[in-house]
This record gives structure tokens, sequence and C-alpha cells, in this order.
């Protein structure tokens, strides 16, 4: 089955500042955008969920702590579990870090300022839907803009993602701290990923990258191949 | 009954906050080392029973409270 025009939800938290450039984004790659509340408990028939970055619930407690007991997510959470395609950016990466959805926890950056600028980063796998686009240990200059985004896994659960195959993004020059220079991590079927930089904000030369666009479009194919996961399963 | 939890980045967990109050304090004159920054959280229950508060803190603190991946909590319950 395919969809020329697959439906893609981008879901808004209460302090979410990324979801209109993500929404503009995947409209732009060939998606139909659809914005979906945090309260609302059911999603709507959408082939693949982006959690968008921001700032959700003022970032208390622990970044994506709160948000992750938010109605949608119980929904997000049935989708990512039947294999639907979920991708969160920043903000988002967090929330499924603390819902449990991806490995690991993100932390103040060992700096402790808050970084934006474009960085480099390395493409560890194409196997994935997220970047069935690259090609293999390609180069990606992809924006970032966080204080907390120092990724955690002590060294059992790092050495248990490495050899899954886990990584799917390495900073080339390590911006943060992130354990293992790990830029974005999925989950180990493979359907759910997250990182830290900024795809959506990559994606029109004007914005002096289109790298952005790999790792989106890529997420848009999946969804309008309705083939969830990986690309190759790994054996 | 109060409650007052107390979390903590786990040993070996980088606390950048911990190293930049260490530092802080440093300059101005203070011989310190091995700064941690936690939070701390009170709370009013309306549990009575001693033990069946602290199960319920607990709780509290492996769904929300604390990340068992990164920190560590103490629970401490005052009448």
């Amino acid at each position: 089955m395919t969809d020329p025009r697959p439906r893609v939800a981008v879901v808004t938290f209460p302090g979410s500042n990324d979801d209109g450039d993500a929404l503009l984004a995947l409209e732009l790659l060939g998606a139909e955008p659809v914005a979906v509340w945090h309260g609302d408990e059911r999603l709507p028939d959408v082939a693949a969920v982006v959690l968008p970055g921001g700032f959700s619930y003022g970032d208390y407690l622990r970044c994506g702590a709160i948000a992750r007991f938010s109605p949608a997510m119980k929904a997000i959470a049935e989708f990512a579990a039947d294999g639907g395609l979920v991708l969160g950016i920043c903000n988002g990466f967090q929330i499924l870090c603390e819902a449990g959805l991806l490995p690991g926890a993100l932390r103040p950056n060992a700096s402790l300022a808050f970084v934006c600028r474009d960085v480099v980063l390395r493409v560890e796998r194409t196997d994935t839907p997220f970047t069935a686009q690259c090609e293999p240990e390609q180069s990606l200059t992809i924006p970032i803009k966080h204080g907390e985004g120092c990724w955690f896994a002590g060294p059992e659960l790092l050495a248990e993602l490495e050899a899954n195959r886990q990584v799917v993004l390495r900073y080339e020059r390590n911006p943060n701290g992130a354990v293992g220079d790990v830029a974005g991590v999925s989950n180990e079927r493979g359907n759910v990923m997250g990182l830290m930089p900024h795809p959506e904000h990559a994606v029109d030369p004007l914005l002096g990258s289109t790298d952005g666009a790999l790792i989106l479009g890529g997420l848009v194919q999946a969804a309008r191949a309705g083939a969830p996961g990986l690309v190759s399963a790994s054996t | 009954m109060r409650a007052t939890v107390l979390v903590r980045p786990k040993p070996g967990i980088l606390d950048p906050q911990g190293q930049a109050v260490e530092s802080s304090l440093r300059e101005l004159g203070f011989a310190v080392g091995d700064a941690r920054v936690g939070r701390l959280v009170d709370l009013e229950l309306a549990a009575t029973d001693p033990a069946a508060a602290r199960a319920e803190v607990e709780r509290m603190c492996n769904q929300l409270l604390a990340n068992p991946l990164i920190e560590s909590y103490e629970i401490e319950l005052a009448t």
C-alpha cells in the first residue's frame, strides 16, 4: 500500500516550540502533516508520529519527565508497540527516553552552556526508516539548540546498544558530553528514533543546510510505503 | 504526614552543576571537593500509616520524582 501524501502527526505539548517548523518541513517533504494536541487520548489515523522540540512543561523536574504522562503519550506508546514510526527531536527525544520508549537519559550539557549552532553528524547505519536516504557514513550538517542534550547510558547499556547497532547518528565533534558521541539512538526494533539535532531546521537552502531533509524525507518515504521498522531486518 | 524526598545524581554520573558550584565555592576560598547538586521535594501526604506512606512515596519516586537510570533517592517521613 502506498499513500502519495502520508499523514504524519506532530504532537504539541504545552511548551513545544518547534511543532510549527516540523509541520512545515513535513509538508515540504511531501507528507500531509496533522497537528495533534497532547491532551488527545486517541491518535488520528496517521502513518508516523513526530514529537517536536521545545520545553514541554517548562522542563520542570527533568526534561520530558512530565510530558511523558500526557494522554497522547499513552496512544503513542501503543502506536510504537504496534510497529508505528515515531521520531523524537530534541525535547521529543527527551520525552521518549523518559517514557522508556528509547534507551538512556538526557542530562545537562557538560559545559552547562546552552549550545546553538550547526554540528556535523555521522550516519552510522542506513537501514533504518530515518536514515534510508543517507549514504553509509555520510556526514550531515544539522543544527542543535539545547541545554540538556548530554545523552547518558551506563557502560553495560551502551555496550548492548552498540552490539545491536542502535546508535544511528554520532557527533563528529561532541558538543555536549554525550556518552559515545551519541546524537541519535533507536529502539531495538528500529521503528522509534530520537535525536538532539533538529532536522526540521535544515530542509531549505535558505536555512544553511538541507541535510535534515534526508532524515525527515526518509520518515515520509517509509510512512508512504507503509513499511515501519528496519528496512532490512538484521539477523 | 509529611515526606521529604532527596534526589541525587548517581555516583559516576557527570554532574556539571555540581562542578560549577564546587569551582565557585573554591573561588570564594572554601576548601571543598566532590560537590553534587540534587533536588529536594517536600510533600504533604494524606496517608497516616508510616509504612503505607513510605511505600506510596517509593512508587512516586519510581514513576516520576527520580529517573532510576541516573538518579538515586532517599525518603524521610515526619508526622
